[in-house]
């Protein structure tokens, strides 16, 4: 990655990063031009994560391709807090149409820019985890396959929040959800189910797949100007935490996204046509139970020691999978 | 141009000419031949500025469509049956977001049993879709309709339906005039969107709407479709005046002046009626219903308003109650005393039949008819069946047994 890498840790606090760097390497939030894609006003839940990770990929795609991109957005959360007619957030054209069709309604948006000639204006297509890895699945897939010049970007909260919190297939073991409640012998959601969509998307071998998080700004950043950067198919996941899904502190959301990389519990990689390219390495590695503790839907895993060690062989799993220590001196 | 072509390809020449800038396709018997010829005239060179999208369902064909004309790009797209049922929540979509695509139904029936052939039953679970239903008698006026289409979508930025019975017509090669380029230019401007997802002027499209304002939306949906009466004679006239040929507008009539007794129907089969209609003497007339929806109430009143019964022949029905078009007819009808009988016939590709038709006409004249009549119901057959379910808890699949009744099968015997 060209970026300077940013490392909180050295200075012990959670801000300071953007500010030790020169004004060229500052993150586009950091600007005073930024464009404020998802504007102020909207009806997201105190703490939202996916209303950050949404205004920061977008206001980045905005700022890389001069301010000319058309999204499309998948019925859930973004789009219902976004935009009650006659009401809308969005400063750039932006449609909603179903559930399940966000990546072809991308499709037809690249394709109309194709046959009009108008490549310079791109197209993202979005929607949180159960319309992406869920039922979005199929025409996630067919725009992968067909290598359509759309950049899909999945806001990972790890369940259905805007029906109430259900279980989707990006919710992790463990977890307390409506469908998945912390009752019996294995409370909340089974382990060893799910889809890791990211790795999915790579054995499409499509140009460009990577995973973020919203409290790795830089990275975060980075990973979206290297998706505008390259045509075809493109694939982001970002982790953004649920305040009232995940039963935290409002205050808590981007801590919980650091604590979440920083277990293991999300690993953050790019790959590109089928290759891993890229991970962001951990310094130290935190329990999954700091991670897990300030989230009710886990209150079951941490008082019970063989859930506890499920979550956390699942992070060091990653840890040895994607080599997500630093190499320590 | 006159030519002898299959009535898939006429329709895929009639689409190009009218320059669609995006075309989604995804393969369903009886509308491949459609897709197929597309996407040869695409790849080709012949048909120029157009994306050629090979999706992976019906519900992908449609929301590609979506974007595309969203987007400011003239859209087509074609399906039939179980497709049509795969991409129902986008139909709806489509509408209720006023993108005026452009897509054929090749009329085929819906399963379970499964079933490739020809009935209505496809277009019909999606007549109250908010769509312009169009149903087409032959393929010069599917190639016709098509290009009207493509005026009428836009003229009123809401989808348009062009039905044509699978096979019957998809399939059938006859002679066909199709239109030349320059008349498609002149009859058809290029697609000019009442909205436009655009960078310089960034818009929401598809936004919520709450109880406060969604009965006006739905309203005013339904008050485009009244204006569609309108518009859809007067896109035929200007047709006529280019192009040389009628295709009728709303509804045809054939000898209705001075019948006691009308048939009412819709697609093909009104050829088939003609024809039988031509071989007998008694005073019998009929209706075609083109514009299925909107439904011309006023028309088909005015038309039927001397006649003393109507027989509505449709392929399709509503389970558990009967005839979808015949309820229709009678809403037109309503206040008279106009008896109206309906028949099912053709369903899942059964021949209509001279024979059967001729012995319809009779028993209708004589007012010898059950309110709902399924054409060449073989009785007996359907007598068995319920006797093996009273008698037998796990009487096992109906379709199965009633094709071995019927003899397809052979009954592999035990010794």
């Amino acid at each position: 990655m060209s970026h300077q890498q940013v490392k909180f840790y050295q200075t012990g606090t959670l801000t300071v990063g953007n500010r030790l760097l020169d004004a060229a390497q500052r993150t586009v939030q950091a600007t005073i031009d930024r464009s404020n894609s998802l504007d102020s006003g909207h009806r997201a839940c105190q703490g939202c994560g996916e209303a950050l990770g949404a205004r920061y990929a977008i206001d980045t795609a905005l700022r890389e391709t001069n301010n000319k991109v058309i999204a499309a957005n998948a019925t859930g959360c973004l789009e219902v807090f976004t935009t009650p007619y006659p009401e809308t957030s969005w400063t750039l054209p932006w449609i909603h149409s179903l559930f399940g069709n966000a990546p072809a309604i991308g499709t037809g948006i690249a394709a109309a820019m194709k046959v009009k000639g108008r490549e310079d204006i791109r197209v993202i297509a979005q929607g949180g985890d159960g319309g992406t890895t869920d039922i979005g699945f199929g025409c996630l897939s067919g725009m992968f396959e067909r290598n359509d010049d759309v950049l899909y970007i999945c806001y990972d909260n790890q369940g259905y929040m805007n029906t109430g919190v259900q279980r989707s297939s990006a919710t992790p073991g463990g977890a307390r959800t409506a469908t998945t409640m912390p009752v019996g012998p294995e409370p909340g959601a089974e382990f060893d189910k799910g889809k890791n969509v990211p790795l999915i998307a790579m054995a499409h071998e499509i140009p460009y797949v990577a995973t973020a998080s919203i409290d790795r700004l830089h990275d975060l950043e980075a990973k979206v100007k290297k998706a505008m950067s390259v045509r075809g198919a493109r694939y982001l996941q970002i982790f953004v935490p649920c305040p009232l899904g995940w039963g935290s502190a409002p205050a808590q959301t981007v801590n919980l996204a650091r604590l979440a990389v920083e277990s293991g519990v999300w690993p953050l990689f790019e790959g590109e046509y089928g290759e891993i390219t890229s991970v962001t390495k951990i310094r130290k590695q935190v329990p999954v139970e700091e991670y897990l503790k300030p989230q009710r839907r886990f209150a079951h895993v941490v008082k019970s020691p063989e859930q506890l060690s499920a979550v956390q062989a699942i992070a060091d799993r990653n840890i040895r999978k994607f080599s997500l220590l630093e190499e320590q001196e | 141009m006159l030519k002898q072509i299959e009535g898939s390809h006429g329709v895929s020449e009639a689409v190009a000419l009218c320059r669609p800038e995006v075309i989604c396709a995804y393969p369903i018997t009886p509308q491949t031949h459609i897709v197929e010829d597309l996407g040869a005239l695409v790849k080709s060179g012949k048909l120029e500025n157009c994306e050629y999208i090979n999706v992976e369902s019906e519900f992908a064909a449609l929301s590609v469509g979506i974007g595309s004309s969203a987007a400011g790009a003239r859209t087509y797209t074609a399906t039939a049956s179980q497709g049509m049922l795969f991409m129902a929540e986008a139909v709806y979509n489509a509408s209720g977001l006023g993108l005026p695509i452009v897509m054929t139904v090749g009329n085929r029936s819906i399963g379970a049993p499964i079933n490739i052939w020809n009935d209505q039953s496809d277009s019909m679970s999606m007549r109250d879709a908010g769509w312009i239903q169009l149903f087409v008698e032959d393929n010069q006026q599917a190639v016709d309709i098509h290009i009207q289409a493509f005026k009428i979508a836009e003229a009123l930025s809401l989808p348009v339906m062009v039905c044509m019975d699978g096979f019957i017509l998809t399939h059938a090669i006859e002679g066909i005039d199709v239109p030349e380029q320059k008349q498609v230019d002149k009859f058809l401007p290029s697609f000019a969107p009442r909205q436009i997802l655009d960078p310089e002027n960034p818009i929401s499209i598809g936004a919520m709407v709450g109880p406060e304002a969604f009965t006006e939306v739905r309203y005013l949906a339904h008050q485009k479709q009244k204006e569609a009466l309108k518009l859809i004679p007067k896109i035929n006239e200007e047709f006529k005046k280019i192009f040389g040929r009628d295709s009728g507008g709303l509804i045809s009539t054939f000898n209705v002046e001075d019948a006691d007794t009308v048939i009412v129907t819709l697609g093909s089969v009104i050829g088939t009626i003609q024809e039988a209609l031509d071989e007998q003497d008694q005073n019998i007339g009929a209706v075609t219903i083109r514009s299925f929806r909107p439904f011309p109430l006023e028309e088909i009143r005015t038309a039927l308003k001397n006649v003393k019964r109507v027989v509505v022949f449709e392929k399709c029905f509503a389970v558990g109650i009967g005839g979808i078009v015949a309820n229709n007819v009678r809403m037109a009808l309503s206040g008279t005393n106009i008896e109206v009988y309906e028949v099912i016939g053709g369903l899942g590709g059964r021949p209509i039949t001279r024979k059967s038709l001729h012995k319809l006409f009779k028993d209708a004249v004589k007012d010898n008819l059950e309110t709902v009549t399924f054409l060449d119901l073989k009785k007996d057959v359907v007598e068995r069946e319920l006797k093996r379910e009273k008698e037998l808890i796990q009487s096992g699949s109906v379709a199965e047994n009633v094709l071995r009744d019927v003899g397809v099968v052979n009954v592999a015997k035990t010794t």
